[in-house]
């Protein structure tokens, strides 16, 4: 009796495993500076798995606090400890660097719900990391081509000294054809733009591009639109989106900026993933919120067709993106980043909420300019 | 490189100058007095920006959002000053260090739990919007020329209060022998919250009158800190005028670094590869100018201790 009760114990403990359970860890900052965006992805990710019903999927939530050290940590620790089948939740590139390729190298499934770094795109891409937003170049780019259309011919441009600083006047010099009326780099979390003001106001150009994100954006957006300088200005989405916006107020109102995503884009994956975001947590989505549910969306596709634990299937049925994107067509390049459209959007006021409304496209199947680099 | 430009980045150097100043007011009156590294002073100048952005927000009125930060942050400087820091007189430094690093966290996760996670807007009042045209066509922002103006006058009723007032010879003789002065029956505890929730009210105004042209939001206050802390070691630590000496050296070599080595280097490197290697050495001009300045004078412009 006591042996077949140990043998019926032994069993149960064996079949439990067995239930085939997905484990998901999620790093992304939830505190410090840039909880905004870790919040958005977060809250975009946990909705579309809450809306798809399945109980045998586990999210492990931990905060990074933007700092590259503790992000390794936390990988260590859920591909070792918590034996996770599949990561996502990174925004920031430098930690991206510092935690993807470990952790794709350990078998573990990475999915990219914001930073894209050139070399996973290029001459590191993985056969387990797939990018779920951009290429880190791509609204740059697109912001470039919008700047021809829109028939600028002399730009004046500027970007944070650190490696997507580079990276983004890199992307918009790729596509645009005018000249440069100057060039800045500025510091990393600066905080005051008098100085690049004042150069821009005693330079000649027509137009203004500039990639500065989160606070710095609201900053350069209040002391431009207060210094009397009227010349158009572009940048891609992240000094636009719709966590900051509100802080910068009238600031921004009709400045262009460049997105692969926005509230308004017709169909029915985003307005049904609209109308649930703002139900559920009474605001508006960003780009990062609609990158999160997207994320969670591709994962929950592939999980309907294969196991993590066949990684061979798995990893097709991640490759086929079979899942109704908030984009509208959403299908992976040869080296797992999206090829898409990127729109152009302008800030609008909707009573007393300031949101963007698409323009038009500025790139259409928009790929990026690593793909080729990379052998996998 | 016109005339105009020089002179209107010279205009933004002292602007940003003036604001260091009432930041760096603060801490070295704290440290000067009470011998206390307070890390946490970031942490006022935040809590003074979300106040006025607060109150403002409610209100419609940016005046108000002054008055509502100068109050915020001096209250919460008594209140840490009374709960925490007075603890910490006779302690190491290194003890300071740890309890005001541990104050930082609290006031970030707390305002973060209070406000949210994503920046508060806070706009420069109407009257003072746009830019007023100088003497010899300088086209500059209205609200940073009253941003100098409103910092140079802290700057002289500080200077009146110190050297004029009777509070300022207590906190003089503070400064010198902390011992004698209780000794002659001044209510020394009560003097140093004073002088403490002095500080954080400083701090509390530069935060709110810079938050309204740049970013209120959580952790806003650390890199101004530093630099905080760059002024009072280079004008000496304790010394109000050396704070101020020190802040104006900051804010114009920061302010002009950053413009002119990008044109220098473009003499001899091609553009891109000049603003690259301009603008990293051009952030690295304060902390060789305080080097230099420790090399010269050990105790900083103004100090008198080691």
């Amino acid at each position: 009796m006591k042996k077949l009760l140990m043998a019926a114990a032994t069993a149960a403990l064996c079949a439990t495993p067995a239930m085939a359970e997905v484990k998901v860890g999620m790093i992304t900052t939830l505190s410090g500076g840039g909880a905004g965006l870790g919040i958005d992805v977060r809250d975009g990710f946990m909705l579309a798995i809450e809306q798809s019903g399945r109980d045998d999927i586990e999210v492990v939530i931990e905060d990074d606090q933007r700092k590259p050290d503790i992000a390794v940590q936390l990988s260590d620790k859920m591909i070792q400890s918590e034996r996770v089948d599949v990561m996502t939740g990174i925004i920031w590139s430098n930690l991206a660097m510092a935690v993807v390729p470990s952790a794709v190298n350990q078998g573990v499934f990475y999915l990219s719900p914001n930073a894209g770094p050139s070399p996973l795109a290029g001459k590191g891409c993985h056969e387990n990391y797939f990018n779920v937003a951009w290429q880190n170049d791509n609204l740059h780019e697109a912001a470039g081509a919008y700047a021809n259309s829109a028939g600028y011919e002399n730009s004046f441009i500027l970007a944070p000294n650190y490696p997507a600083g580079t990276d983004a006047l890199t992307g918009y010099k790729r596509f645009f054809e005018g000249d440069l009326a100057g060039e800045v780099y500025t510091k990393l979390g600066q905080t005051d733009y008098a100085a690049e003001i004042a150069q821009i106001r005693a330079s000649d150009a027509d137009s203004v591009f500039f990639f500065l994100p989160g606070g710095m954006g609201i900053s350069f957006l209040k002391q431009y639109a207060d210094s009397g300088v009227d010349l158009p200005v572009v940048g891609p989405a992240f000094s636009f989106d719709q966590g900051i916006l509100q802080a910068v107020g009238d600031a921004a109102l009709g400045v262009v900026n460049t997105s692969q995503w926005n509230k308004d884009i017709e169909n029915a994956a985003n307005a049904a993933f609209v109308e649930s975001f703002q139900a559920e947590y009474d605001r508006l989505p960003s780009l990062y919120a609609s990158q999160g549910f997207d994320t969670a969306n591709l994962l929950l596709s592939a999980l309907e067709k294969a196991d993590p634990a066949d990684a061979d299937a798995f990893r097709e049925a991640l490759r086929a993106a079979d899942f109704e994107s908030t984009r509208g067509d959403f299908a992976f390049g040869p080296n797992h980043h999206p090829v898409q459209t990127i729109y152009a959007r302008e800030v609008i006021k909707e009573g007393d909420v300031f949101t963007n409304k698409i323009i038009g496209p500025a790139l259409e199947g928009h790929s990026d300019a690593y793909a080729a680099e990379c052998k996998m | 490189m016109s005339t105009i430009l020089i002179i209107e980045q010279v205009l933004n150097g002292l602007q940003f100058g003036v604001m260091l100043f009432l930041m760096a007011a603060g801490l070295t009156l704290i440290f000067g007095v009470m011998g206390l590294i307070n890390l946490a002073h970031g942490s006022l100048y935040m809590v003074g920006a979300f106040a006025a952005a607060a109150v403002a927000g409610l209100t419609g009125s940016f005046f108000l959002g002054l008055v509502a930060a100068l109050a915020a942050a001096a209250l919460a400087g008594a209140v840490i000053e009374i709960a925490v820091i007075r603890r910490l007189y006779d302690a190491p430094h290194l003890d300071q260090v740890l309890a005001t690093f541990a104050l930082i966290l609290i006031f970030s996760e707390g305002t973060r739990w209070l406000f949210g996670s994503f920046p508060l807007f806070l706009d420069i009042p109407d009257a003072l919007s746009g830019p007023v045209t100088l003497p010899g066509g300088i086209e500059y922002p209205l609200y940073r020329l009253a941003l100098i103006c409103i910092g140079l006058a802290v700057a002289l009723g500080l200077w009146g209060l110190i050297e004029r007032t009777r509070i300022g010879v207590q906190i003089r003789a503070g400064e010198n022998d902390r011992e004698m002065i209780a000794a002659l029956g001044i209510d020394i505890s009560k003097l140093y919250t004073l002088v403490f929730a002095l500080g954080a009210a400083l701090a509390g105004l530069a935060g709110a009158l810079v938050g309204a042209i740049q970013s209120v939001q959580v952790g806003m206050g650390e890199p101004v800190l530093i630099l905080a802390f760059v002024v009072i070691v280079i004008g000496g630590i304790g010394s109000i005028r050396g704070a101020f000496i020190g802040a104006l050296l900051v804010g114009l070599t920061d302010t002009l670094a950053g413009v002119f080595l990008p044109e220098l280097f473009k003499l001899f490197m091609e553009t891109g590869a000049a603003q690259k290697s301009g603008s990293a050495l051009a952030s690295m001009g304060i902390y060789i100018l305080m080097g230099l300045v420790l090399i010269w004078r050990p105790t900083g412009l103004f100090g008198a201790r080691a």
